[in-house]
């Protein structure tokens, strides 16, 4: 751009042909088994062209994981997961930002160190709670008025228990606190002059400009809940509330059945297939959800 | 992201406080009670319940009654199984050679893309795509990518048998999960590496140019060193992920599930497995809690070094 260099030009474009072979190679080996017989995808070495039997993968992994009701439920809890998360993070960074109360900094510390404490270390408690979630409520009652209630609530197989522990933890939150922060003061102020109330200034100020916020969180919320593999897994013993990451499981050959590769490939091609659109459609907005999440 | 955000000095802003706020006592409780609930119920509760596992012990028979408090027990028995000692030492090598590898070739491509040739937009644009992949989505691909009787390397075992088999040694199962997590963390890398690239000033690359540096100096001089914040910042994050993140967990269970032989038993996959296998609360919530307080050494340098490049503007 500034001078000319061939030589270096030249080995630039090649250093970024092995970096694009690397990162499309496995994508196409995926696509290239999907479409191929069991005879051809198991020959070595492995054949890159591309088969005829596309649609026969597609049907039989369909079958074999029931992907149906698997995408299904991994598309509700990927919607329902995002829209939470940036409501209560809307929410919340909206109380910490724009009211001066003492309990802000307490708030916002409690906030920060669900941070430290990644799901899959907690996640037996986790998992013990989403079989009873009031447990807590029942245990302060009794030890304060020592009345036994019987009270009880379980999330295991429930959309709500898919749900629920993603949505609490501090990402969005910590968007959303310096998105506010990055807005003029004045904002608030004419709001206020003009006789705003709280709620009037997030709905009709806070809320429109927040849209890009949005959007960005939405796309990488989508992407974090589809691809949610432990929790799933634990959680739902019923089949029919296995998400689609869940059923992938059913798709490894085992040792002893047919290495039927080409359906597996056809099955994870399924099911990866919805976050690589977002990704790549909407890649300005995930690249900047991404980028501005992490502090 | 903040810490790249500008150069220019910002204005000394108050950073916690706005000039304008609304005053209400009950108001910013009701708004912040859904997210309140949420991590009572969800991280609260349940963390809290791994502190007192790690410090006692389930009633014998599944009897009814008070936990039984046996203070440092946990650890102890902990701390003195080999078995644990080797799933440390695993989760080690496997975070510190993911980390290398993903961080290495995500920064050469940055590095190439940030030239700005032409059509490298196009590159940029797959360069970012592992990282839409679940891991293990990736698990499931590679395990096939690199079976030892099928896909891309088995031809490597008809020069001679055994050659490759993950299946069977330990090492290459290791080496397995590496490239599995190396390959969808490029991507992310690469995002954040190009982002810290960009937003080095282009008129100091300019200014250097004039001097007679070519590029592969100035990517020494000037972009590695102005780049050090971001891969610092990436260098824990990576190091974090890989060691008790969702991926890892994702990826091992996919490929070799620990084994062959245990020797892909990273902690994670340890502490689950012993958890709902072995049923064993009280030792798996004292692996968590040696494995938070790691988490927590990492992100208290993280946030001590990259809280003083926090600007707003």
């Amino acid at each position: 751009m500034i001078e000319r260099t061939p030589i270096l030009n030249a080995v630039t474009y090649f250093i970024m042909f092995l970096g694009l072979l690397l990162i499309l190679g496995p994508f196409w080996m995926i696509f290239a088994a999907s479409t191929q017989s069991l005879a051809q995808v198991n020959t070595v070495p492995f054949n890159f062209m591309p088969g005829a039997d596309f649609l026969h993968n597609l049907q039989a992994a369909w079958q074999r994981a029931n992907l149906g009701p698997a995408l299904f439920n991994s598309f509700v809890t990927s919607v329902l997961v995002m829209t939470g998360k940036i409501v209560v993070a809307a929410l919340s960074a909206f109380a910490i930002v724009y009211f001066r109360s003492p309990l802000r900094h307490v708030f916002f510390w409690m906030v920060f160190l669900t941070l430290m404490l990644p799901l899959e270390v907690r996640v037996i408690p986790t998992y013990n709670i989403a079989a009873d979630v009031f447990a807590p409520v029942r245990w302060l009652i009794q030890t304060l008025t020592g009345i036994e209630l019987s009270l009880q609530w379980n999330l295991l197989n429930s959309y709500s228990g898919l749900v629920l522990p993603l949505i609490a933890t501090a990402t969005g939150t910590f968007l959303y606190r310096q998105f506010y922060m990055t807005l003029p003061d004045e904002l608030a102020e004419a709001a206020k002059m003009d006789g705003a109330r709280p709620w009037r200034f997030f709905i009709d100020i806070l809320l429109p400009l927040s849209r890009t916020n949005m959007l960005a969180l939405a796309t990488i919320m989508f992407v974090y809940a589809w691809n949610q593999y432990l929790w799933p897994k634990l959680m739902t013993t019923e089949a029919e509330y296995r998400t689609a990451m869940v059923a992938m499981r059913t798709l490894v050959p085992s040792v002893n059945s047919l290495p039927e590769w080409n359906i597996s490939m056809a099955g994870a091609l399924i099911i990866m297939l919805p976050p690589l659109i977002v990704v790549a459609v909407l890649q300005r907005w995930f690249v900047r959800g991404l980028v501005s999440t992490e502090k | 992201m903040a810490f790249l955000a500008s150069d220019e000095e910002a204005e000394p802003v108050d950073l916690m406080n706005k000039r304008a706020v609304f005053k209400s006592w009950w108001l910013p409780i009701a708004f912040a009670m859904p997210q309140l609930l949420l991590i009572f119920f969800f991280f609260y509760w349940p963390a809290t319940s791994v502190l007192t596992w790690a410090f006692s012990l389930e009633p014998a028979f599944g009897g009814v009654g008070e936990r039984l408090f046996v203070g440092w027990d946990n650890f102890r028995e902990v701390f003195a199984d080999t078995e644990y000692w080797r799933s440390v030492s695993l989760s080690l090598l496997f975070a510190f050679g993911a980390t290398a590898l993903s961080m290495f070739i995500a920064f050469v491509l940055a590095i190439c893309v940030d030239r700005q040739l032409k059509g490298s937009g196009l590159f940029r644009f797959f360069y970012i795509w592992p990282y839409a992949i679940a891991a293990p989505a990736v698990g499931l691909a590679f395990r096939f990518i690199f079976a030892p009787e099928s896909g891309l390397i088995a031809v490597v075992n008809t020069w001679s048998p055994d050659l490759w088999n993950p299946a069977k040694f330990g090492s290459h199962a290791m080496i397995l999960v590496v490239v599995c997590f190396a390959w969808k963390w490029i991507g992310y890398n690469f995002i954040f590496m190009t982002a810290g690239l960009q937003s080095i000033p282009r008129s100091l690359i300019e200014a250097s140019a004039m001097d007679g540096s070519g590029p592969v100096r100035r990517a020494f001089d000037l972009q590695i060193p102005l780049l050090a914040p971001t891969l610092f910042f990436l260098l824990v994050l990576n190091l974090t992920e890989s060691f008790v993140g969702p991926d890892t967990y994702g990826i091992v269970d996919l490929t070799t599930e620990g084994g062959p032989n245990k020797s892909t038993d990273v902690m994670v996959y340890r502490i689950v497995s012993e958890a709902f296998r072995g049923l064993n609360y009280s030792g798996a919530a004292a692996q968590s809690l040696v494995l938070i307080a790691l988490i927590m050494l990492f992100t208290f340098i993280q946030f001590r070094y990259v809280e003083r490049r926090v600007h707003y503007k």
